[in-house]
């Protein structure tokens, strides 16, 4: 089984980055939180892998553990 | 789920079951006796459960007592919905067939979001069983064709009885018995009891005489369900809404039962007058922009509920033992109140049945709590999930709630996420102290030690037919004897070919394999091939004996 990457990944980080905002523009603030919401579950539905999914929320909770 | 005050709103001068006294008042002899009169097993409740566990106490010979403080079947239709496993043990007790009979069957279900369908699925049920996945059928109903299978068994002589507005008003606990103080139409009688199994709901008068605890997740929450007789060409499908127009920022159902009637199930939110929403005039005007202005109908039955998800820390109190919602209650989404019910006397019945004949020590029934506690934490598990989907409790969880319902209508991936209720399945017991480990290391983990038995055809029938009742030796590609005994406790065998079905549930990638089989088809060991020690380990074990 894969570990979670914590280790830089993206190749071109601001273009994608640029490409997260721009996707949210002009969106009012429940659109963009929709938004979000979906990217969140097409991303973990790509990644699958239950372990993984739990230390990414792990991780995104700042969690010291 | 708790029932509020119910309406019966439907005029029609033909009388329904449900306004029919199936099981008038009689006097006893029992009342007329100077001394209590000790009887053998007494059961609270004629309602799926008590009635389950009476046909399937009766069916072996046990003498049993039924009081209900009722003299009818259940108002209204209240359960609908019931699954393959329930079906399967109502065939075991006699009365499985009429149901399906009567029973509307569905395997499509459609999701509606907003304004639009989402999705629809099939629910694709496994080929090569006797019963349905699931069949829609009005509690009334059920309840009737139990009535018949009890008066079926009282014609045959076998010990069972249903007294009608027999009220118990205090219970006395013992050591080895329990006392009863009766009300009747014609006054009080006392009446003594070897055991006393309370079926009597989730607002169950037998649990608060004893003081005994229930305590989980209240949901604020309101249900209206409307049954309606309407001549419409809805197709036999489950529709579920969430957010519709019709019932904004809530849930909506519409499942078909026989006769022509539909259940509409409607969440009203929690700050509500359910005084006032139950009224005609305020249910017609809701249901006809549901179903459109055209449609037309009659209500035949409203209440508003609400739910807990709930279950007391044991079901056993040594000599008074619980079944149904009134050891444990959930919500009614999945189906699993009436349908895990049963399970639980399906559990009990064979149990107590060795212990009251001395085959058995009394500690058996401790696999009974411990097995049917599993069972409903698994329940109350599912059905707070599918609660907490259906009513999201934060801003966020109703944004990824709406987000996955918007996935679900454009990719695959997400239909999985919706949860509008997880159909009951039958329960597994894994870590049940009457399972000897796994020796069938190839075998299908579906039949692993604890599972339910799958069905499977077999000649001109089925298997679960030949299994049950008693203890079970099935073989398949190996050899053993056609009978044994152990400690007063017979064991069948039954040797079966290996079909396609019996191969892919039973066999696995083995050669061979033996099963002990549970009176209540569920598998207690199995084996790559007989062993005569090991059968008897396993059979004491799965008594209580080891």
């Amino acid at each position: 089984m894969p570990d979670l990457i914590l280790t830089p990944n993206i190749q071109g980080a601001d273009d994608f980055y640029a490409e997260l905002l721009a996707a949210h523009e002009g969106l009012t603030k429940p659109q963009s939180d929709a938004l979000n919401a979906r990217l969140v579950l097409v991303l973990s539905n790509h990644i699958g892998d239950r372990a993984v999914l739990s230390d990414a929320l792990k991780a995104a909770a700042l969690s010291k553990e | 789920m708790i029932l509020g005050e119910e309406d019966k709103m439907n005029q029609a001068s033909d009388k329904k079951v449900f306004e029919v006294p199936l099981y008038a008042y009689q006097r006893s002899p029992d009342q007329d006796t100077a001394a209590p009169v000790r009887r053998k097993v007494v059961v609270i409740g004629a309602g799926p459960i008590g009635l389950g566990a009476a046909i399937d106490l009766a069916q072996q010979g046990i003498e049993v007592v039924v009081l209900d403080d009722n003299d009818k079947v259940s108002f209204g239709s209240r359960a609908i919905c019931f699954a393959k496993r329930p079906l399967e043990i109502l065939d075991r007790l006699g009365c499985g067939h009429e149901m399906v009979d009567k029973g509307v069957e569905w395997e499509i279900g459609k999701v509606f979001f907003d304004d639009r369908q989402v999705y629809d699925f099939n629910l694709l049920p496994e080929k090569g069983h006797e019963f349905p996945a699931f069949i829609n059928l009005q509690q009334y109903y059920f309840e009737e064709y139990m009535v018949n299978r009890v008066r079926a068994l009282q014609a045959e002589g076998a010990p069972i009885e249903i007294r009608g507005r027999n009220k118990v008003s205090a219970i006395g606990t013992h050591p080895n018995h329990v006392t009863l103080e009766i009300d009747t139409p014609e006054g009080p009688y006392n009446l003594e009891a070897d055991w006393l199994i309370a079926c009597d709901g989730a607002g169950s008068p037998t649990r608060a005489m004893l003081g005994l605890d229930f305590v989980g997740r209240v949901f604020e929450d309101n249900f209206l369900i409307a049954d309606v007789i309407m001549e419409a060409d809805f197709p036999t499908e489950r529709w579920f809404w969430f957010d519709p127009p019709f019932n904004r920022g809530q849930s909506a159902l519409l499942h078909k039962q026989p006769d022509g009637v539909w259940r509409i199930d409607l969440q009203l939110g929690w700050d509500i007058d359910k005084e006032r929403e139950k009224r005609p005039e305020n249910v017609i005007p809701r249901l006809k922009e549901m179903l459109g202005e055209d449609v037309q109908f009659d209500l035949e039955w409203v209440s508003i509920y609400t739910f807990q998800c709930r279950r007391m820390e044991q079901f056993r109190h040594n000599r008074v033992i619980f079944a149904g919602d009134a050891a444990h209650q959930v919500s009614p989404f999945g189906a699993r109140g009436a349908n895990s019910g049963l399970q639980d006397t399906d559990n009990l019945i064979w149990k107590l049945k060795l212990v009251m004949e001395g085959n058995a020590p009394e500690s058996l029934l401790d696999s009974y709590d411990y097995e049917r506690v599993h069972g409903a934490d698994e329940n109350i598990l599912n059905s707070s999930r599918s609660t907490d989907f259906i009513t999201p409790k934060s801003e966020m969880s109703r944004v990824l709630r709406d987000a996955v319902l918007d996935l679900s209508e454009h990719h695959a991936f997400a239909r999985p996420l919706v949860n509008s209720g997880r159909l009951s399945v039958p329960c597994t017991y894994d870590g049940s102290s009457l399972n000897t480990p796994d020796a069938l290391t190839a075998g299908p983990a579906r039949s692993r030690p604890g599972s339910p038995c799958a069905d499977a055809p077999l000649g001109g029938g089925y298997l679960l037919p030949k299994l049950g009742d008693r203890f079970t030796l099935l073989t398949i590609g190996a050899e053993a004897p056609e009978r044994l005994e152990i400690d007063g406790v017979a064991i069948d065998r039954l040797a079966l070919d290996p079909t396609p079905e019996i191969t892919d549930r039973y066999l696995g990638d083995a050669a061979g394999a033996v099963y002990l089989i549970r009176p209540d088809q569920h598998v207690a060991a199995r084996w790559p091939a007989y062993d005569e020690p090991a059968v008897k380990a396993a059979l004491k074990r799965a008594i209580g004996k080891e």
